[in-house]
C-alpha cells in the first residue's frame, strides 16, 4: 500500500497572532512552526501501517523552502520520503490542485490529510483532493483499518460515531482518534540520522488559478472590563444596558 | 515534613500541571543553528516535557534516580552524541551535544549529570584513549544505555588537586592490583563500568576500566544530599581489585588525560546551565504576569522587572558564549581556559537567576510545585563539581597573567 500523508506547516498553538501588510498577511516573525496536529495523528497512524503492513509512506507539503524542517521532522519520525511542491499555499483550491497532481503521478492508494489545518482552519483540502482524484472520502476520521483494498473507517458525527466500509483508493480527513496523543512520536536520534539520507524532492508547481484572496484579517475584540451592579440597583443596570452597552 | 501522604498529594498536583515552558531566544540565536541542530534540540525538548517534567519532582523529593528514563535518554542521543556511528554514537557535532545537555538540564541538572558523565567522562576517554577492542566492547552498550558508566577521579582528600591522588595500581605480571577510593561519583551506585584514574608504581596517572563484579570493587551510595537528589552519587572503593591488563586505556596517560575528559564535560555543563536558567526565568516571567499584588501583576513593579530584564540579558550573553565555544570546539581550537570561562560564567549566571527567580515567586518559590528551588539546589553542586567556581577563576587568572596561583 502506498500512503501519502499531507503535512501542513502551521504555527505552534502557543504562538502570538499578529498581522502585517495592512492586516492582509499573517506575521511569521518569531513564530515557531510545527506539523499540523491533525496531520500528526494521521502520520502516526501511517507509521503503524508501515510497521505492521509494510506500507510505504510519503509526506507532502505545498509551500516554500521554510517548510522543509517540518518535512524533515516527518522523515525523522519515520516517513520514507518527502515531496515539497514549491509554491506558496494561498488558498484551499490551489493547494488541492497541486496535491491532486502529486497523488495522480504517484498513484497513491491511501491519502491521509488532517481534517483541517489549525492555521486558517479552511477544512477544504481533503474533500477537494478526493473530488479531483475520484477517490472515496471519509472526513473527521477517528479510526482506520485496511485489509487488502477493503477499508473500515469510523468518523465522528454530531453526538456519536459512524462506522463505514469503503475501498481504496481513499482520502481521509483525519483527526485525534486515529491515534491518541500518547501515541505521537518524538523523533529519536536514529530517526534523525536516517532522515539525513532520505529523499526530499522539490517539485515545481503546476499552473493553477487562485479562486479566493484574503482581503483582511481581524483579531477578536479585546475583552472589556466588567462592571458590577448591586442587585437592588435595577435602574442602573437598565441604564447601562441601554446607554452604554446599547443592547436594549 | 514530607510524609508519604502529602508527598503523594504533591505528586498528583505536579503530574497534572502541564509543563508550559517556552524557551527564550532574545537575539534570534536559532538563526545560528542548522536545521538539524533545531531538530535535535526540539526532540530533546519534547522528550523532557513528556517524560521528565511530570516525574522529576517526585524523584528529587524521594532522592531516587528515575531509572525508567535511561532508555529515553539513549533514544534522544544523550549518551555520546558526538561519538562516531560505528561505535553506536550519533556522529553529531559539538553544538548538538551542547543543545541536548541544555534541554536535559532544563528538566533537571541531576539527569543532565548522568548524561554528561556517560558521554564525556566514560565514553569520551574510551573513544579517545582506548584501543579498538575497548571501543567495540564498551561504547555500543554505553550509547544504548544498556550499561551505565561512572568516572573516578576525585578522592576524599583530593578534590581541586586531583594530581595528589593516592589511588594506585601495581603490575602483578598477568594483571594490575588496584587499591584506593573515589568520592562524589555520579552514577556510582548503579554503574556497570567505571573509568578510574590511578597512579602506577612510578606515580604516573593512567585510566583503567573497572567492571562491576570484579572482586573487591564496591560502590556505596552517598545519602542525605540537598542537591542533585534525582541523581545517584556514591563512592568507588577498590580493595585489592584484580584488573585485567587489557582494561588499561593505552593511548594517553598523565593528568592531561582526565583533564581532557573534563574539558568535554565542562563544555556540556556550560550549555546545560543555560537550560536550568531558562526554566527559572520562564517560570518567573509567567508567574510575574499572573500573580496580583496591590491590584496589579507583580511584573508591573520595577524591582521585578529589573530581575527579569537582568535574567534575560544574562541568559542571552551565556547563549552567545556557549554557541561561540561550540564553534571553536568543533574546529578543535577551543582551549581548556576558554572552556573554564564558559563553565564558570554560565553556572554562576544560572545560580543567580535561580535565586532571583525563587524570590520572585515568594513563598511558592520554595514549594515543589515549581521547579526553581530544585534547580537552585542542584546548581550548588554544578558550581562545585568539574572544577569549582574559584578554581576556574584561577585558571583564567593563570591564562591571562602567565602566573600560577596553584603553586
Amino acid at each position: 500500500m502506498k500512503i501519502l500523508v499531507c503535512i501542513s506547516h502551521v504555527p505552534d498553538t502557543t504562538s502570538k497572532i499578529n498581522f502585517t501588510e495592512g492586516d492582509t498577511k499573517f506575521d511569521t516573525n518569531g513564530v515557531q512552526f510545527v506539523i499540523n496536529p491533525n496531520d500528526e495523528f494521521g502520520l502516526t497512524r501511517a507509521m503503524w501501517f508501515k510497521e505492521k503492513q509494510g506500507a510505504s509512506v510519503t509526506v507532502v507539503n505545498v509551500g516554500g523552502p521554510e517548510t522543509e524542517p517540518t518535512l524533515r521532522k516527518a522523515l525523522a519520525i519515520g516517513a520514507d520520503e518527502a515531496i515539497r511542491v514549491n509554491t506558496e499555499a494561498i488558498d484551499g483550491f490551489a493547494v488541492a490542485k497541486q496535491l491532486a497532481k502529486v497523488i495522480e503521478d504517484g498513484a497513491y492508494d491511501l491519502v491521509i490529510a488532517g481534517r483541517e489545518s489549525i492555521d486558517y482552519n479552511g477544512g477544504m483540502v481533503p474533500g477537494m483532493i478526493a473530488g479531483l482524484t475520484n477517490a472515496n472520502f471519509v472526513n473527521n476520521c477517528i479510526s482506520l483499518e485496511v485489509e487488502g483494498t477493503n477499508v473500515t473507517a469510523t468518523r465522528e458525527i454530531d453526538g456519536g460515531k459512524e462506522t463505514v466500509t469503503t475501498a481504496l483508493p481513499l482520502v481521509i480527513g483525519g483527526q485525534k482518534g486515529l491515534v491518541e496523543e500518547s501515541d505521537l512520536r518524538i523523533p529519536n536520534m536514529r530517526g534523525i540520522m536516517m532522515a539525513r539520507k532520505k529523499p526530499l524532492q522539490v517539485l515545481e508547481p503546476i499552473a493553477t488559478e487562485t479562486e479566493t484572496t484574503s482581503v483582511k484579517f481581524e483579531k477578536p475584540a479585546p475583552k472589556g472590563a466588567v462592571t458590577l451592579v448591586a442587585p437592588d440597583n435595577l435602574d442602573e443596570l437598565v441604564n447601562l444596558l441601554h446607554n452604554e452597552a446599547k443592547v436594549i | 515534613m514530607i510524609n508519604s501522604q502529602n508527598l503523594e498529594a504533591l505528586n498528583i498536583i505536579i503530574r497534572m500541571k502541564p509543563d508550559l515552558f517556552e524557551a527564550p531566544d532574545y537575539y534570534n540565536l536559532d538563526e545560528l543553528l542548522t536545521e538539524e541542530h533545531r531538530l535535535v534540540r526540539d526532540a530533546a525538548r519534547e522528550w523532557v516535557k513528556r517524560d521528565v517534567s511530570p516525574i522529576i519532582e517526585e524523584y528529587a523529593q524521594k532522592a531516587e534516580f528515575p531509572t525508567q528514563i535511561v532508555k529515553g535518554l539513549a533514544e534522544i542521543g544523550a549518551f555520546g552524541p558526538y561519538i562516531p556511528v560505528e561505535y553506536g554514537g550519533a556522529g553529531l557535532d559539538q553544538i548538538s551535544y551542547g543543545l541536548i545537555m541544555q534541554e536535559i538540564e532544563r528538566g533537571d541538572s541531576g539527569v543532565r549529570s548522568t548524561a554528561s558523565v556517560q558521554s564525556s567522562l566514560v565514553m569520551y576517554p574510551i573513544w579517545k584513549y582506548g584501543n579498538e577492542e575497548q571501543r567495540n566492547k564498551y561504547l555500543p552498550k554505553l550509547a544504548s544505555g544498556e550499561w551505565i558508566g561512572s568516572f573516578g577521579l576525585t578522592e576524599p582528600d583530593h578534590g581541586s588537586n586531583p594530581g595528589g591522588m593516592v589511588t594506585n595500581f601495581k603490575d602483578m605480571g598477568d594483571h594490575y592490583l588496584l587499591n584506593g577510593a573515589k568520592m562524589w561519583i555520579s552514577n556510582a551506585p548503579f554503574c556497570n563500568v567505571a573509568v578510574v584514574w590511578a597512579k602506577n608504581e612510578e606515580g604516573r596517572i593512567h585510566g583503567l576500566v573497572v567492571e562491576r563484579g570484579m572482586e573487591g570493587f564496591t560502590t556505596p551510595e552517598t545519602h542525605n544530599k540537598w542537591s542533585l537528589r534525582a541523581s545517584a552519587t556514591g563512592e568507588l572503593i577498590f580493595d585489592n581489585v584484580k584488573v585485567p591488563k587489557e582494561n588499561l586505556l593505552p593511548n594517553k596517560s598523565g593528568l592531561g588525560a582526565p583533564l581532557g575528559c573534563l574539558d568535554s564535560a565542562r563544555f556540556g555543563i556550560a550549555w546545560g546551565a543555560i537550560g536550568a536558567a531558562m526554566d527559572c526565568y520562564d517560570t518567573a516571567l509567567r508567574y510575574s504576569k499572573e500573580r496580583l499584588q496591590f491590584g496589579k501583576p507583580i511584573g508591573q513593579f520595577q524591582l521585578q522587572q529589573k530581575k527579569l530584564a537582568e535574567m534575560i540579558t544574562e541568559i542571552t550573553k551565556a547563549q552567545l558564549l556557549a554557541w561561540r565555544l561550540g564553534v571553536m570546539r568543533e574546529n578543535g581550537t577551543a582551549t581548556s581556559a576558554q572552556i573554564s570561562m564558559a563553565k564558570r560564567n554560565n553556572v554562576d549566571m544560572a545560580l543567580k537567576i535561580a535565586r532571583d527567580a525563587r524570590q520572585m515567586l515568594g513563598g511558592m518559590g520554595i514549594s515543589g510545585e515549581y521547579s526553581i528551588m530544585r534547580h537552585m539546589m542542584n546548581l550548588e553542586s554544578v558550581v562545585t563539581y568539574e572544577g569549582t567556581h574559584d578554581i576556574h577563576l584561577l585558571i583564567t587568572g593563570l591564562d591571562v597573567t602567565g602566573l600560577n596561583a596553584f603553586k
